[in-house]
């Protein structure tokens, strides 16, 4: 993605806090934008936008395919292999194929040039638009290790031409969720009042902090009780864009996979006021 | 030891809320955490007061000596992982690197090696109880590797133990594939969202992947009755046993901040997974030859 573009991550450390929510709404209520599903294992952004798909493409990395007939035995490639994704049993080469990181590492080392690579699909983007937002989804196939190669073609291909870009991560603080934020003009942190919530958000919050991101949060499903996570941001002085109220009745919505500011005036304000709000920090 | 594995798909379904109540209930000897990028577990049980922590050396990462090194690039061009970068010499990028070694191997002046890297701490707590668990460093990956060791630790550490639970992590990946393996069976904990039906029905297929069975319960199952007769279908159609439905309740969220089991208070929440617990535990039992 070339310059001009605003690139918004939205993550959370915990599942389940509203991620989703709060990536698909920011982006069906702003003009000129792209919703990126960066949470390629349990996707769930078209659920909500049901896009018309306009463009597919496979997903594919390289894995070895070893020549029986050149194969010496000599195990140079299987004591190369860091991943252990390969053994020589009963005088042929097994290739665990799920395992393997294709680093092409086995095809450099094997002194009979015994050793070629085909392509394998993990997965799949697809491209589409609901009203006026642009969607793309990396979506993986299940059994799959990684999804890593996925998430760095939906971020480094320019599919669609955009100001603004919503990139929903996948839960954690591992590699893929670095992955996701890389690019990131601004993040948003999105937490819930429990004790988990905010254990996984310090991990997030740590990770936007060492990335040097400019970053907010958003407390979702507040409740009158006590919320650690909201003391959390006092005590830091992180600064709080939004707190969302538990609301049966956008829980409803959002369980039936809608869109609760397509759906109703309330929260189309909500939303618009929280566009806002994070424009004007970004801005800042 | 026979392992019950409590998966989601969806993070943020009560995977976690599911199984400090049924270690609670079991008063099982042995449990663990596998969710290593974001461990929950000891925020909801009573910690064993004994603790060790070992550092988790993942694969190691390339480091280039800028003595040795001609800037001929070659590494670059060779690693598949984008994790060289050149910026007035050649440099690896910590977190991109995956530990394959290509770049040490062909880099012809010897200027790269291999380093060893903390990936993680696999911690375990124990006193009559054994509870494995672990916390990979933020950014790195070998998620997999870390979540064996964890279930490695609790085969050695508790070898009498006849049960033992495991928590997992959200998604399909591979942290998700590393704890299914070797378990007797999966309960999965869903929610009557669309997101929840579309994320258990990928786990439950990844499961089944690996040849292991699967039982699903609902969690706040009153959010969206409709949905929760949808999971119920689709699991009565793949021949999926329901263990259950748990209501959405107020108490949890009170509870779960207060370090309270939700089974120990009179609450529709906590009531309905005990009796989540005795039908998971009938299957689990049948699975697992223990009645016929």
């Amino acid at each position: 993605m070339g310059v001009n573009k605003l690139k918004i991550a939205i993550l959370s450390g915990k599942g389940g806090t509203g991620k989703t929510l709060v990536s698909v709404n920011l982006a069906a209520v702003c003009n000129d934008s792209t919703y990126i599903d960066c949470d390629v294992e349990e996707p769930n952004g078209h659920i909500f936008f049901k896009p018309v798909i306009e463009d597919k493409s496979d997903i594919k990395v390289l894995i070895p395919v070893c020549d029986d007939a050149k194969c010496t035995g000599c195990r140079a490639c299987v004591e190369f292999c860091n991943f252990n994704a390969l053994a020589h049993v009963n005088g042929s080469l097994m290739i665990f194929e799920d395992i393997c990181h294709s680093c092409g590492g086995c095809k450099l080392v094997c002194p009979e040039n015994a050793i070629t690579e085909k392509e394998k699909t993990i997965g799949k983007i697809e491209i589409g638009k609901s009203n006026e937002t642009n969607v793309i989804s990396g979506i993986m196939n299940t059994g799959e290790e990684s999804g890593v190669p996925i998430i760095d073609e939906l971020l480094n291909r320019d599919f669609i031409d955009t100001y603004n870009y919503f990139i929903d991560c996948p839960p954690g603080s591992s590699c893929t969720v670095m992955e996701s934020i890389k690019d990131a003009d601004y993040c948003i942190l999105v937490t819930e009042p429990t004790v988990m919530g905010l254990h996984d958000f310090k991990m997030v919050y740590e990770l936007v902090s060492l990335f040097k991101k400019p970053h907010s949060v958003i407390l979702n499903k507040c409740t009158i009780e006590y919320n650690p996570a909201k003391q959390f941001c006092l005590d830091e002085n992180i600064n709080i864009l939004m707190e969302i109220p538990y609301d049966s009745e956008l829980a409803l919505l959002n369980s039936q996979g809608k869109i609760v500011a397509r759906e109703s005036r309330k929260f189309n304000e909500m939303f618009s006021i929280l566009l806002e709000t994070v424009l004007k920090e970004v801005h800042k | 030891m026979k392992k019950l594995l409590i998966l989601s798909g969806k993070g943020g379904t009560g995977k976690t809320t599911v199984s400090s109540s049924f270690i609670k209930l079991s008063q099982t000897e042995a449990y663990a955490d596998c969710d290593v990028d974001a461990p929950n577990l000891h925020l909801m049980v009573d910690i064993p007061s004994e603790s060790t922590t070992k550092s988790f050396y993942g694969l190691p990462k390339a480091n280039i000596d800028t003595q040795k090194c001609t800037d001929c690039g070659q590494c670059m061009e060779h690693c598949r992982f984008n994790a060289i970068k050149n910026n007035d010499g050649y440099t690896v990028d910590f977190y991109a690197c995956e530990g394959c070694g290509v770049c040490e191997y062909v880099c012809p002046t010897e200027a790269i090696s291999m380093q060893k890297a903390t990936a993680g701490n696999l911690i375990l707590y124990r006193d009559n109880t054994v509870f494995s668990t672990a916390k990979l460093n933020m950014g790195f990956g070998n998620s997999g590797m870390l979540v064996a060791e964890v279930k490695n630790q609790l085969d050695d550490e508790a070898p009498d133990a006849e049960f033992a639970v495991i928590d997992g992590s959200p998604g399909i990946g591979c942290p998700v594939i590393a704890s299914i393996s070797g378990v007797d069976m999966v309960l999965v904990v869903t929610e009557p969202s669309l997101s929840g039906i579309s994320d258990m029905s990928r786990v439950i297929d990844t499961a089944e992947g690996f040849m292991v069975d699967c039982a699903v319960c609902i969690n706040k199952y009153d959010i969206n009755l409709e949905n929760t007769e949808k999971i119920e279908e689709i699991c009565r159609n793949r021949n999926i046993p329901m263990t259950g439905r748990i209501p959405f309740d107020n108490m949890v969220v009170g509870a779960v901040n207060n370090r309270i089991s939700i089974t120990d208070i009179n609450c529709p929440a906590g009531n309905a997974i005990k009796d989540v617990y005795h039908s998971t535990m009938k299957i689990f039992k049948t699975e697992t030859g223990e009645i016929e």
